[in-house]
């Protein structure tokens, strides 16, 4: 039986009037790739912010890794995130920061008993990883935006998560780049073996990296399977204009 | 309906709740940096980087804005004690003026202006980039990192840069003094040491620590409760200095009747 790394029951979140998630049910098992589709404002960052524990639910239940995230007190959040790899939309990196300093961020306040040269070792290795070893100095704003896309990645990689968590990977960036980053995500998967979910609504992103698909309407899972199932046969007229809008039918 | 005294107390209202929830934050605020402050991880490195960033970098403007304040003045001065035939008392006036109440006040509104307004924009400009989300799933305690260290920096220096501006607007006194009455350096400064006493230089410290950690909390309130993208980091950013602004000047009135106390004992 396949080990379910995330799952999620009835999960109900709303933001004043605004009913976001109308519960929603999921699982997540080991070594898949998961992708989240939905509208603007559906709802996807907020469920995975709940997730790691950046928002509480109003109701039901998120178990990661076995442990109830809302029950966890901060010490054990911590340990829990640190088995979680989050890359934001905007990357979030530390504008003050070169991109080693970014990079050094999380692993010199989580690993002990590090020295100079693991940390230089472990630094390169996940920027090679992401193929920007030669931005190691550079800082943020010198960056493009597929570059801190991939930075941002890597400052997750660094301390070797067990679960990938990317909040929409491709928005805002190129065909071209959209498809490097969705090669980085299934080079991520097979080199780290990690577990992810990836929120998006680019179809193309879904295709490329995605195993199983879950998109989310008005609040649930509308419908869940594989690419073809869930799009090529979408019998939901939301599902299929979802589908016919982001792809010009040939 | 507009005029309608219903919609009227509706809205006088919402701005009471909003003013005491407001209120309450802050209050929690402050309350979880005296919480956080003492305990480990400390962020030594940041510290001192906050403390070169506040410290040195406000220097240039203090020194300008010191010497200036401390020639004018003098120079404001001079007339009212002519009448009396006493400017020989010039150097004591100025020093109490500078060391009681000028030199604070002054390091203080500039730091507001230049720390606080700093503190709020760099702080709201992470927290809309999500930058503060991504220290926290990285098992950062972004307030450590980030207010607790400028709240300090802010605390330690804003004292050190009282006393470099009470030096350099005395300087400027002397300055002034000196081509008008002819009062040699040694002559000015033994008056002006004549002059204050433990009590002024002591009290000025303190209210001067106060002031710092008004201008570090204040700016990373502002800054960590910012909202609605790059407008509400300008908004952050304006209304820290307002906000240190007006709390330094009542902290300025609280510190002078607590001196006046122990002035009369």
């Amino acid at each position: 039986m396949r080990e379910t790394v995330i799952q999620v029951k009835n999960l109900v979140k709303s933001f004043g009037d605004l009913d976001v998630l109308k519960g929603v049910d999921l699982d997540l098992y080991r070594g898949e790739n998961l992708v989240v589709l939905g509208k603007s404002g559906s709802g996807k960052s907020v469920l995975i912010k709940i997730m790691v524990g950046l928002l509480t639910q109003d109701e039901g239940s998120v178990m990661v890794l076995g442990k109830e995230v809302k029950n966890l007190r901060q010490k054990e959040l911590n340990e829990l995130r640190l088995k979680i790899g989050f890359s934001f939309q905007a990357s979030a990196l530390y504008d003050s920061m070169t991109v080693r300093e970014n990079l050094e961020f999380p692993l010199v306040r989580n690993v002990k008993n590090l020295n100079k040269a693991d940390k230089d070792k472990l630094v390169e290795e996940v920027l090679d990883s992401v193929g920007l070893l030669a931005t190691i100095n550079q800082m943020p704003s010198e960056l493009s935006g597929g570059q801190r896309k991939r930075i941002g990645i890597a400052r997750t990689l660094i301390l070797k998560p067990e679960i990938m968590l990317y909040d929409e990977p491709t928005a805002g960036l190129d065909p071209i780049t959209c498809m490097d980053i969705n090669n980085l995500i299934n080079q991520v998967n097979e080199k780290y073996q990690t577990t992810s979910i990836i929120i998006t609504h680019d179809l193309t992103c879904a295709k490329v990296t995605g195993d199983r698909m879950a998109v989310l309407l008005d609040g649930v899972f509308g419908a869940k399977g594989k690419f073809e199932e869930v799009f090529e046969q979408a019998q939901d007229g939301r599902v299929k204009s979802f589908y016919d809008y982001n792809f010009i039918k040939q | 309906m507009a005029g309608d005294p219903n919609n009227k107390d509706k809205v006088i209202g919402k701005r009471i709740d909003k003013f005491f929830i407001g209120l309450e934050s802050a209050y929690k605020f402050v309350k979880r940096f005296f919480q956080e402050v003492w305990f480990p991880p400390y962020e030594f490195k940041e510290v001192i980087r906050q403390c070169y960033q506040i410290g040195w970098n406000s220097l240039p403007l203090i020194s300008l804005t010191g010497f200036i304040v401390g020639v004018v003045f003098t120079n404001q001065s001079r007339p009212s004690l002519a009448e009396f035939g006493a400017t020989s008392w010039l150097p004591a006036l100025i020093s109490i003026a500078v060391v009681r109440a000028m030199g604070p006040l002054v390091t203080a509104l500039i730091a507001a202006g230049k720390v606080g307004s700093s503190i709020g924009a760099e702080i709201g400009s992470m927290k809309v980039t999500e930058q503060i989300d991504a220290m926290e799933v990285s098992a950062t305690n972004p307030f450590k990192f980030l207010v607790v260290s400028r709240v300090l920096a802010s605390t330690f220096m804003i004292p050190i840069l009282v006393l470099y501006t009470d030096f350099v607007a005395l300087l400027g006194a002397f300055v002034n003094v000196h081509f008008n009455e002819m009062v040699s350096l040694s002559t000015f400064f033994v008056q002006v040491f004549d002059a204050i006493s433990f009590l002024d230089v002591s009290s000025s410290m303190v209210k001067s620590l106060f002031f710092g950690f008004t201008i570090g909390i204040v700016g990373c309130y502002k800054g960590y409760n910012s909202t609605k993208g790059t407008e509400g980091v300008g908004k952050a950013a304006n209304s820290a200095v307002v906000m240190a602004m007006f709390l330094i000047f009542i902290e300025e009135l609280l510190s002078l009747q607590v001196t006046n106390f122990f002035r009369q004992l």
